[in-house]
């Protein structure tokens, strides 16, 4: 990592916005670089300063007051209830799954300095935490006997075995003709919820299919990362959030999320 | 300029008032309530910083909550934050092109201006406490209000409003990149700012 690299992730690192991986890189290049421990000591001081100086502005109580009133709810609040009182209602629930998000934003890329290493390591904490755990369910399943809990090649056995078992039907496609063996399934945790995970092998690769049930309100989005050294693609379709995993190329992955998606719509659609 | 705002602000509202009556659904209205108000402060602190005057700062935050219900049933998550933010953002820019030709305006950007070079390297010595010690609060604010939009924009969410850099990416509309190089060119200029503030005067 050179400097002028170095500059723009330095910001990143300090806002937590790195992923492990690069966050080390960074840290690395900082303890040998003198004048970028200067930077990192000197932006460190400006976010103290920054807040500690309490910046952050209260709306006006005329303001607030004049809103409250003006909403039609006020009318079907309570009688009585002063419409001046600031209604603090519960925070607003994060949908728990924007794993995609990053992605989207982070494919068109700007003239910025490293910007294509910028996106590329660039992950909202939610995205960061699901790409790692799919990453981490992978490799969990990888140590000897935690692979398949249903271990057969035919589809036939592999989407009766998930029956009851959650709350989704997963499609169970097979894509042997399409070079891409399907070796069995088993049950997963992805994001504290259980999701079906569909191993096909390629040659002596594995590859993790994780699907789980795609939590409403939000349109269909993809995404690819590489995460700690590992393939990860992201889709979602007909109600299901779909992670595919692995250690094969880019391309293969992105051969085998195409012929998948292809094959479960059998009639042609986009 | 205060009667002004409540005039206008009192019948925009009326209006407002008039075509949620048509059709109100408390349901809806109490949906937007509970989403839309805890933000109000976030909401009012970008408004202050972009139009730097408490009465255009009130004026975008109403016309924004005005927008945000008319615009609430086109709303998909999954948060809402940044959205409201996105809807202000809008609402400052048409303000200020509507105001003035005033070379101020917020979409004007370059980003690939040159740029003095900030002084990191003066920097060595300064330890917090004694950055602290020579900026108050109100040096702080005057330094970020002197930014120019882009950027002022850029800090006052990430460390203000205190959104990630996808959520900033969606409001300003930006490519992540973008947002991070501006966040780092903010941060120089205002450093650079500090350091020429601390330079004793002759």
């Amino acid at each position: 990592m050179n400097c002028s690299e170095a500059d723009v992730l330095i910001n990143a690192l300090l806002d937590g916005e790195l992923d492990a991986g690069h966050a080390s890189d960074v840290e690395a290049h900082v303890a040998s670089c003198h004048d970028c421990a200067d930077k990192l000591a000197s932006l460190r001081a400006v976010r103290v300063a920054m807040a500690s100086a309490g910046l952050k502005e209260m709306a006006p109580a005329a303001l607030r007051d004049r809103i409250e009133r003006a909403l039609p709810a006020a009318s079907a609040s309570p009688a009585g209830a002063p419409a001046s009182i600031a209604r603090r209602a519960a925070p607003w629930r994060l949908n728990r799954r924007v794993f995609a998000g990053g992605f989207a934003v982070g494919t068109a890329l700007s003239a910025a300095v490293a910007a294509t290493l910028l996106v590329a390591v660039v992950r909202d904490d939610r995205d960061q935490k699901i790409a790692s755990e799919v990453v981490s369910a992978h490799l969990r399943s990888l140590q000897p006997g935690h692979l398949t809990d249903v271990e057969t090649s035919d589809q036939h056995t592999v989407k009766p075995w998930f029956n009851g078992k959650l709350d989704v039907a997963p499609p169970v496609i097979d894509l042997t003709a399409e070079g891409f063996t399907l070796i069995g399934g088993r049950l997963d945790d992805i994001d504290g919820e259980t999701a079906a995970a569909l191993v096909y092998r390629r040659r002596h690769h594995v590859i993790n299919l994780f699907v789980a049930r795609h939590p409403g309100g939000e349109h269909a989005r993809g995404g690819s990362e590489i995460h700690h050294g590992f393939n990860v693609r992201h889709w979602t379709d007909g109600g299901l959030d779909f992670w595919a995993v692995s250690d094969i190329n880019a391309g293969e992955l992105d051969e085998f999320c195409k012929k998948f998606t292809a094959a479960a719509h059998p009639a042609p659609s986009s | 300029m205060l009667d002004r705002t409540q005039q206008i602000s009192a019948a925009s509202w009326k209006a407002e008032r008039d075509i949620m009556s048509a059709d109100a659904d408390p349901d809806r209205a109490r949906r937007f309530r509970d989403a839309a108000l805890p933000h109000l402060d976030d909401v009012y602190t970008l408004a202050h910083y972009l139009m730097r005057n408490q009465a255009d700062a009130e004026d975008a935050v109403q016309e924004c909550y005005l927008r945000a219900l008319r615009h609430f049933d086109s709303y998909r998550g999954p948060e809402i934050k940044p959205w409201l933010l996105a809807i202000l953002r809008n609402v400052c820019k048409t303000e200020f092109a509507r105001q003035s030709e005033r070379p101020v305006a917020i979409e004007r950007s370059d980003d690939h201006a040159p740029v003095e070079p900030p002084a990191w390297q003066e920097a060595q010595s300064s330890p917090e406490v004694e950055l602290l010690r020579r900026h108050d609060a109100e040096t702080i604010r005057r330094l970020i209000a002197a930014l120019p939009p882009q950027f002022r924009e850029a800090i006052v969410l990430r460390d203000i409003n205190n959104l990630s850099y996808r959520q900033i990416a969606e409001v300003a509309d930006l490519p992540v990149g973008t947002v991070m190089s501006r966040l780092a060119r903010a941060r120089s200029m205002l450093r650079a700012a500090w350091n020429a503030e601390e330079e004793p005067k002759p």
